[in-house]
């Protein structure tokens, strides 16, 4: 098996089929879930069960927007809080008036249909959206309590980091890449023993070290396209940051690094929070704790991974589980 | 005769198949290595009488290179081999000193410049200075020659150059006006934007996604431009830098006016008198010559100067693919 | 694999409304709080960038002064004459034509001869080695100083067999100077723009163009003579323009292969064939000519001169931003 050995995930080390973990989330969620019970009775049916046999019903938006479910008491403290955000590109509204809060330890899901205003609620968390002339914010994000506002850029920004769709590793050296987001995040310049030894850890966090066999000279855009998004994750990992914005991070990657990357996701959430936006809804199943449902701008169901995947309240968060659209 | 124009031109109408057109193209293709290679065969053949005669003794000094060149001219048909002596390491020392510092210092500022112009010039500033950069970086090299000779001459001349200093050194060398100071500021005045409006394209067309990863890591507006933008764009830099160099080492009209156009080499010992002393570069000592070619031992010599220019500036081109050989590697687009 | 131990981080609690905290501006990214390097940089770049405003502000302005002053209608209709006072000099209309001339003569050669070889590396290179030896060679080409191909061309048209280009004489001695000879060398220093526009044009073409002609049974040769070429119009005719500009400004050629006349100067009797092999002046040795450093001292007439020019490399700017313009725009309205 060509698995490098870091690999530890059940659904890898017990079979060679490295779709083992896409296709029986059971099989992968053990590892990784947390907050679910621990016997397995209360392990999921697998999605495919879900997503047959449902008929189309017509929508009434007015009435299909659900109140969130009071959240798990295992979680850690608040991180964010979004409160009656609404978010738009020049005339047009994409995100209407959501509100939701995202804890320390929890993974949030954003899943909706293309085109809902996932990437766009997800940018403005760490004021990305601020770089689109036309685009404007009403409502209020706070991170610690504090409006994100009123932070400056940077510093805000460090403690969100963000993981894109397209893997973006600068065209510098594998340690170029990671050396850069430590000397940018702090205020004096750490010496080159620490910064060796902070990349290598933030590399190894990543699950990237010993793939690369030392050799963290290698141009990063010479490491494949998996890779690629692990060395991005790293960095943005590198400083710790407190929340982790993750827009679709493995829609250009193949089943093996997505697992790879599903495994560390699980890894990190205890000393983070993670919002992960995904158009796989099994990714969503396998990793997140709670999903936020977005439909056309609106927040339509917000709740525990179970509840919304297996008996989703609102009519739309039903059709689009069940693949109606989307 | 306008019979056959039809013809031929009917000719060439009809389609050509694949075959003839790869080797009509190829062979059109062909045409500028077969021009490099005439290029250094016939410069090196005009050169080779003086280049056999001197040796590497051309780039010494120790004579009056302007007498040399003069006696040269009254040597006759058929000069004798001492005829071609010369020690042309002055005007070798002014190319290296003119173009280099005018390069590098104009590299400075038009790296900082564009940086300014992409990143923090406000949108007004921007859309006016980009067009009228590129026009600067268009304007015949003889415009800013004329600037130079009828407006900074003088007033170095008159208002930086004191009598006394001229005095100082007058057995040796007239100072007036022209020389290392003014040649080393026009020189720069006309690189440097054709250096900014290369490096403010390879700005702009840095991909959206690093700069996006850069803010997003938490930099700032600085460390975002620099750290990723310059560093990403450094080939398109150092290709205009060369570009620029290039440029530089073959500016003739324009030096030969301001240069002082003397064989003489300025020497930093001088102190300030240093910035105020005539020198004459290679490209300079070969138009200004051009009118003694009949004299075998003077066109000999100038075609010396032409193959050590055309020399160094395949040397540059070579450098240039050279410096970004690695950068390739890191795979950055070159 | 360990990871860090989990530190629960402290939570400040929100003592107030989030209505009353919020600040009325967003905080950005005040340089203010930048580390003080990153400070005295972007103070450098501001620095730089109101230096390049103020130089190219000054240039302009102070040849836009004086050309409107001097410029004036019968300068440019009269025949220029040698004199010493700068009343009896006469008007600059042979020095214009000139530069028409021999801007003429140089696109027609380097257009042709651009393109072919652009398609040529962009749609065969095949043998690839062969390809790319063409592409550094076009690029030495670029970075070749002008006053090193004009010394080049030189030695080419002074062989008995070119003599048919330019003026021979008694002895049999070829003069080599003349509007062909300059306009052919001229050519080169256009071909590596006319080559880099129409090659980047040709890469951005999307490859289902070319398939899609494939697909209906026409050659290689058909498709990029039918689709691929008038697709890239645009490009052709941008680097034309920039060609047009670079021959434009040269000053060298001009100095070495045109000769030194000031007036043309027909060789022959075939009408049209004796102004091309005959020689002259263009607008660049004209200012030379006119200023201090040549033979005329008529500062006014070369600032004119000088000012007739940058109009011409404005135009030919303004004309390279329209077609960009509105390629731009009719790839928006597709
Ligand atoms: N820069 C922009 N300017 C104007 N409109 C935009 C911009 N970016 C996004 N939009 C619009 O906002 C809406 C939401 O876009 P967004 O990218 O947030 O969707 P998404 O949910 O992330 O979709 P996908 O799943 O396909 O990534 C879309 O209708 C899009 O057209
Ligand atoms: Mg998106």
């Amino acid at each position: 098996m060509t698995s490098p050995p870091r690999l530890r995930s059940h659904a890898l080390s017990a079979t060679d089929d490295p779709f083992a973990s896409l296709t029986d989330p059971a099989a992968s969620r053990e590892p990784v879930r947390r907050s679910t019970s621990d016997d397995g009775a209360a392990l999921p049916p697998p999605i495919k069960r879900v997503v047959l046999d449902r008929t189309p019903r017509p929508i009434d938006p007015a009435t299909d927007v659900v109140a969130p479910i009071a959240k798990d008491q295992t979680l850690g403290p608040e991180r964010l809080r979004i409160e009656h955000v609404s978010i738009g590109y020049g005339e047009a509204r994409v995100v209407k008036d959501l509100s939701l809060s995202i804890h320390q330890g929890e993974v949030l899901a954003l899943i909706g249909p293309s085109g809902c205003g996932k990437t766009t609620f997800l940018r403005s968390m760490n004021r990305l959206t601020e770089q689109t002339a036309s685009a404007w914010r009403e409502g209020q994000i706070l991170l610690d309590g504090r409006d994100i506002y009123e932070t400056e850029l940077p510093r805000l920004r460090r403690k969100i980091a963000m993981v894109f769709q397209q893997p973006n590793p600068f065209p510098m050296s594998i340690f170029d890449n990671i050396a850069y987001a430590i000397r940018v995040q702090n205020r004096k310049t750490p010496g080159k023993a620490e910064v060796r030894e902070r990349v290598v850890d933030s590399l190894r966090r990543a699950g990237l070290y010993d793939e690369l066999g030392g050799d963290l000279d290698k141009p990063a855009l010479r490491l494949s396209g998996g890779q690629q998004q692990r060395l991005c994750i790293a960095r943005a990992i590198a400083t710790n940051p407190e929340v982790l914005l993750m827009d679709e991070p493995c829609s250009a990657l193949d089943p093996r690094s997505t697992a790879v990357i599903e495994d560390l996701i699980g890894e990190l959430r205890e000393s983070l929070a993670i919002v992960i936006v995904t158009h796989n809804l099994a990714q969503a199943h396998r990793v997140a704790d709670n999903v936020a449902f977005m439909y056309l701008g609106d927040l339509v169901e917000h709740g525990p991974v179970d509840q919304v995947f297996e008996q989703p309240r609102a009519q739309r968060t039903r059709d689009y589980v069940a693949g109606v659209f989307g | 005769m306008s019979n056959v124009i039809t013809t031929a031109i009917a000719r060439v109408r009809e389609p050509w198949s694949d075959r003839q057109a790869t080797v009509l193209l190829g062979a059109v293709a062909c045409f500028v290595l077969v021009l490099i290679g005439a290029m250094i065969i016939f410069i090196v053949h005009a050169a080779w009488p003086s280049l056999s005669a001197n040796g590497l003794g051309i780039f010494t000094g120790g004579h009056d290179v302007d007498k040399q060149l003069g006696s040269m001219l009254v040597t006759g048909q058929h000069p004798p081999k001492s005829a071609y002596h010369l020690n042309a390491w002055p005007y070798v020392y002014a190319t290296i000193l003119i173009a280099g510092v005018a390069v590098l210092g104009g590299l400075v500022i038009a790296v900082f410049a564009s940086v300014f112009i992409v990143e923090f010039a406000p949108e007004r500033v921007r859309r006016v200075l980009v067009p009228t950069v590129r026009l600067l970086a268009a304007v015949p090299s003889v415009v800013f020659g004329l600037i130079g000779i009828l407006v900074l001459v003088p007033f170095i001349d008159h208002d930086l150059l004191s009598t006394k200093r001229q005095e100082s050194v007058t057995h040796l060398v007239q100072l007036d006006g022209t020389g290392v100071m003014v040649s080393i500021i026009v020189l720069a005045i006309m690189v440097t934007p054709l250096m900014i409006a290369l490096t403010v394209e390879a700005l702009r067309a840095i991909p959206h996604g690093w700069k996006e990863g850069a803010a997003a890591l938490g930099a700032n507006r600085w460390e975002a431009i620099w750290g990723v933008s310059v560093r990403a764009a450094r080939p398109a830099i150092i290709s205009a830098a060369v570009l620029a160099a290039s440029r530089a080492l073959g500016e003739a009209v324009m030096l030969s006016m301001i240069s002082g156009s003397r064989g003489w080499s300025p020497n930093p010992l001088d102190g300030l008198t240093y910035l105020f002393e005539p020198l004459r570069p290679l490209a300079a000592a070969i138009v200004e010559n051009v009118d003694g070619l009949n004299a075998p031992a003077v066109k000999s010599s100038i075609y010396v100067f032409a193959t050590i220019l055309l020399f160094s500036s395949l040397l540059l081109s070579i450098g240039s693919y050279l410096a970004r050989l690695p950068l390739r590697r890191q795979g950055v687009r070159v | 694999m360990s990871s860090a131990p989990v530190v629960p981080r402290p939570v400040t609690p929100v003592p107030t409304t989030p209505q009353e905290r919020r600040p009325v501006q967003p905080a950005g990214d005040s340089v203010r709080n930048w580390r003080l390097r990153h400070r005295i940089a972007h103070g450098a770049a501001w620095a730089a960038g109101i230096f390049v405003i103020a130089v190219t502000a000054s240039i302009m302005g102070f040849m836009a002064w004086k050309g409107l002053h001097y410029l004036n209608p019968s300068l440019i209709w009269q025949r220029p004459t040698p004199g010493l006072a700068q009343g009896d000099t006469g008007g600059i209309r042979d020095p214009l034509i000139g530069t028409l001339l021999a801007t003429f003569i140089g696109t027609l050669f380097a257009a042709p001869l651009g393109i072919a070889t652009a398609v040529w590396v962009g749609e065969y290179g095949k043998p690839a080695k062969l390809a790319r030896a063409i592409e550094s060679a076009i690029e030495m080409v670029a970075g070749m100083p002008n006053i090193v191909l004009a010394i080049f061309g030189l030695a080419i048209f002074q062989l008995p067999f070119f003599s048919f280009l330019s003026f021979k004489a008694q002895g049999g001695g070829v003069y080599g100077r003349s509007f062909i000879a300059a306009g052919l060398i001229m050519s080169l220093i256009a071909i590596p723009l006319i080559y880099t526009a129409t090659r980047e044009g040709l890469a951005q073409l999307p490859a289902k163009l070319r398939e899609g002609s494939w697909a209906l049974g026409k050659t290689k040769i058909c498709t990029i003579r039918t689709v691929l070429l008038p697709q890239i119009r645009p490009n052709i005719a941008t680097g034309i323009v920039l060609g047009m500009g670079r021959i434009v400004g040269d000053t060298a050629i001009v100095v070495v292969l045109l000769g030194a006349a000031l007036q043309i100067d027909p060789v022959g009797d075939t009408p049209g064939l004796n102004v091309l092999r005959g020689g002259g002046s263009t607008l660049t040795t004209y200012v030379y000519a006119a200023s201090p450093a040549g033979e005329g001292n008529a500062p006014q007439k070369a600032y004119a001169a000088a000012f007739l020019l940058l109009l011409i490399v404005v135009f030919l700017n303004a004309l390279v931003g329209w077609i960009g313009r509105r390629t731009k725009n009719s790839e928006i309205t597709q």
